[in-house]
């Protein structure tokens, strides 16, 4: 007789989502999937609003990346009006952007996927989360997550008005300056949240690493998919995550594509699936050939890893020792293994502290001139950065008025979409065998996608 | 040792904002963990519906839901949570009002489908397959919960105890909310947390608030400069504030930008919308009705704007319960 294994609802991600399993009559994996349930349709109900509303309606997509989406935004909006922004706004909104990334892969870290790395994979339901993890890690080191993001999401509430919604962008610009008081405390902020990131790749170390049995999966063939990989990377090809170009590397680690983020029509294409409301791209030159990985399949990943894996290095130093560490702990570039992508995340928590402390102290940061005023007319804008969980585009056009007309949202999650699925059936056909599931089977199929952390509200949007 | 009271976080049609603001408690959170059983709570938690369903009906002191409901699995999750807590309470905007999902209602199910799915240029799909209708595969592939007509809030699905408003709450009002549960000194049924009175009532700029504003062009915020010390409005700039709840800690504000009425309408408010325009006539000055018209005419959006985080709740884009 063949069997379905639902998991409802999957879980210590952002969104809903659900796993299906299909066994045969031998009690084998004949398919699985990974269906997400919910849609509220940006892309139609945005039309008809004021352009330099976007930044502000479209970051409600999500609660957990809506500083990625504000940024995209209002990237797009300076492109529509072609207005360039002040050098203080750059700073700003980096700043923001940057902080944020930090203290949502902390979330990420101690909160949600972190728990599968710290506990037992027997552990059933209510050990693995951060109650769980602060039992095993200790209330001090508890403190200090909760303590160091409080104060990165409350710098960020400064800059921005919202510790979660940031209100401040507007094409050319920023609402509010930066002023010399205010930089002494970011600083002090920047400078504990890089000894905390430290601290984080020192608890990997010693909690994760030195785990034979993650290691053993950590290196596994359930988890791994020969993909392609895309990121935003700077002139030197290293990871960028407010601006660059858009750099994907092949399944070998050779550079693919690159491009600019208003060129992604030509690279970038959406299937439907009447099974799930989330589209899944691929790479429009390889075309789509199914649910598989390979030089030969338009699957490719985007994250954390995905970005280590199509860039060069990190562009600040710190971070390049820890990004050589990992490809060397890992037999090289590009690392394959999906449970890869928790130790990726710490690199670039460690990056986004370095690169919090170097905008603290640049002298551009607080210069009054927060806006330019556009002049242009309006009519097509394209704007991209990389959100925590990948590569994010908004593209909107309008009329002269600034009213939206058409606007398309390739948000990052969507970008993991096939791979998300392929992982979790790799993992089901390697963890259930001969009709036994177990829950350490389920955990460790969860434990597949939620390496990617996805966002499906963002995925469905 | 006694029973710690049991309580449930869920979503629906939502952002993940609401959750964040739950973790946003801090060390608050551990605290709250202490006293509370959290059962069920799919962002942070690992649990399924199944046991929930187990629980007995009432079971839970509290279920905290966030997000409208858009689709037919969230209606019946609702519905779950409300038999097995004694309170259910409506937590931000969306479950309140409707949010900004609740723009949805502006439009047919079929142009929100054709738009994301067909239309967008990235999108190949020669066969216009949508979801949940007919498509390729092999027959094995899970059934996928359809959507209603309408976006609705929570209250217009099940009963809800009182509401916790804004996009999202600030952690120190859910806080609120949560302890007046947990001591046992809730207001009255429908009690709307958060002040009294409208925002410019604590806004940092009232003192510049002027006795009577006359305005002869709203000026959009991407096209004009304004003092940053100065109440947006008779600087031309359209602010949310008169007709909107208090109790945000005026955070966009804070950042130099104006009120866009997340926290919905004040106690004797219907329609928040409605309130918003009939606030703005009074502040348009001109005494000819095409001077009028001209002015009026500089809002872009007016429904988008007013109707924002409220579409649902107004008269404009009501929501209504459609059965599965």
């Amino acid at each position: 007789m063949t069997r379905r294994i639902v998991i409802d609802p999957v879980t210590r991600l952002e969104g809903h989502g659900k796993i299906e399993i299909c066994l045969d009559i031998e009690g084998q994996v004949d398919h699985a999937f990974f269906q997400v349930p919910e849609f509220r349709a940006f892309e139609k109900f945005c039309e008809g609003r004021a352009a330099e509303e976007m930044p502000t309606l479209t970051q409600k997509i999500c609660g957990v990346c809506p500083t990625a989406h504000h940024i995209a935004s209002v990237k797009a909006l300076d492109d529509l009006f072609k207005v360039e922004p002040t050098e203080a706004a750059k700073k700003i909104r980096e700043l923001m952007h940057t902080a944020f990334i930090y203290e949502d892969h902390l979330l990420h870290f101690f909160y949600l996927g972190g728990p599968d790395l710290f506990m037992a994979s027997n552990d059933k339901g209510f050990g693995r989360n951060i109650f769980g993890v602060i039992g095993k890690l200790g209330k001090k080191i508890g403190k200090k997550v909760i303590e160091i993001r409080k104060r990165v999401r409350g710098l960020n509430a400064l800059i921005s008005g919202s510790p979660l919604y940031p209100v401040c962008g507007l094409p050319g610009g920023v609402s509010k300056p930066i002023s010399e008081e205010e930089r002494a405390g970011i600083k002090e902020i920047a400078r504990d949240a890089l000894a905390f990131a430290r601290l984080c790749l020192n608890i990997f170390e010693e909690e994760v690493l030195a785990n034979r049995g993650y290691l053993d999966l950590m290196h596994s063939e359930a988890y791994s998919l020969q993909t392609y990989y895309m990121g935003m990377v700077d002139r030197k090809n290293h990871v960028s995550f407010y601006d660059g170009e858009i750099r994907i590397v092949d399944p070998d680690g050779a550079e693919f594509e690159k491009f600019a983020a208003v060129d992604y029509l030509n690279h970038l294409e959406e299937r439907v699936d009447a099974w799930s409301y989330m589209k899944t791209l691929y790479l429009k030159s390889v075309g789509w050939h199914g649910l598989h990985d390979g030089k030969g399949s338009g699957l490719y990943r985007v994250g954390p890893l995905a970005r280590l894996n199509a860039s060069d290095g990190m562009a600040t130093p710190l971070a390049q020792q820890e990004y050589e560490r990992m490809f060397d702990a890992c037999g090289g570039k590009p690392a394959h293994n999906t449970l890869v992508y928790h130790w990726a995340r710490l690199v670039e928590v460690l990056f986004a502290a370095e690169r919090m402390s170097e905008i603290a102290c640049h002298d551009d940061l607080t210069d009054p001139a927060i806006r330019n005023m556009p002049t242009q007319l309006p009519h097509e804008g394209v704007g991209a950065c990389e959100a925590p969980r990948g590569t994010l585009i908004h593209h909107y056009e309008t009329n002269e008025e600034a009213i939206i007309q058409k606007l398309n949202l390739l948000v990052a999650t969507q970008n993991n979409a096939g791979a998300i699925s392929l992982s979790v059936e790799k993992a089901a056909r390697a963890f259930i065998k001969g009709g036994n599931v177990s829950e350490i089977a389920l955990s460790r199929i969860e434990m597949a996608y939620r390496a990617y952390d996805p966002c499906l509200a963002c995925a469905t949007h | 040792m006694p029973v710690k009271p049991k309580i449930a976080l869920y979503w629906c049609s939502s952002c993940g904002g609401c959750d964040e603001s739950v973790i946003d408690l801090s060390e608050d959170l551990l605290a709250l963990s202490m006293g509370v059983d959290i059962v069920f709570w799919p962002l942070a938690m690992d649990g399924r519906r199944k046991d929930l369903e187990a629980l007995s009906d009432g079971e839970m002191a509290l279920s905290l839901i966030n997000g409208a409901v858009r689709m037919h699995e969230q209606a019946h999750m609702v519905m779950l949570l409300r038999r097995k807590s004694k309170l259910v309470f409506a937590h931000g905007t969306c479950a309140h009002l409707g949010g900004i999902v609740g723009l949805g209602n502006f439009h047919s199910v079929q142009a929100l489908l054709t738009r994301s799915f067909v239309e967008v240029p990235t999108v190949k799909n020669p066969d216009g397959i949508l979801p949940g209708g007919p498509g390729e595969g092999s027959g094995k592939e899970p059934k996928l919960s359809g959507f209603f007509d309408k976006v609705m809030t929570l209250d217009q699905v099940i009963d809800v105890d009182a509401y916790v408003p804004g996009c999202p709450p600030p952690p120190e009002l859910l806080g609120e909310a949560i302890g007046a549960v947990l001591e046992g000194r809730l207001q009255e049924r429908g009690f709307v947390f958060g002040d009294r009175k409208a925002l410019c009532h604590t806004c940092p700029r009232r003192d510049s608030y002027p006795e009577r504003i006359g305005v002869k062009k709203f000026k959009r915020v991407h096209e004009t400069e304004w003092d940053s010390k100065k109440c947006f409005l008779p600087q031309g700039v359209i602010c949310l504030g008169p007709a909107t709840r208090g109790g945000c800690g005026s955070r966009c504000i804070q950042a130099n930008m104006p009120c866009r009425g997340c926290f919905g309408p004040l106690d004797n408010m219907e329609d928040h919308g409605a309130a918003m325009l009939s606030f703005l006539a009074s502040m348009i000055d001109a005494d000819r009705e095409n001077e009028v018209r001209r002015i009026t005419d500089s809002i872009p959006d007016p429904g988008g704007l007013f109707y924002r985080y409220s579409a649902p709740r107004s008269i404009l884009g009501a929501g209504k319960r459609t059965e599965t």
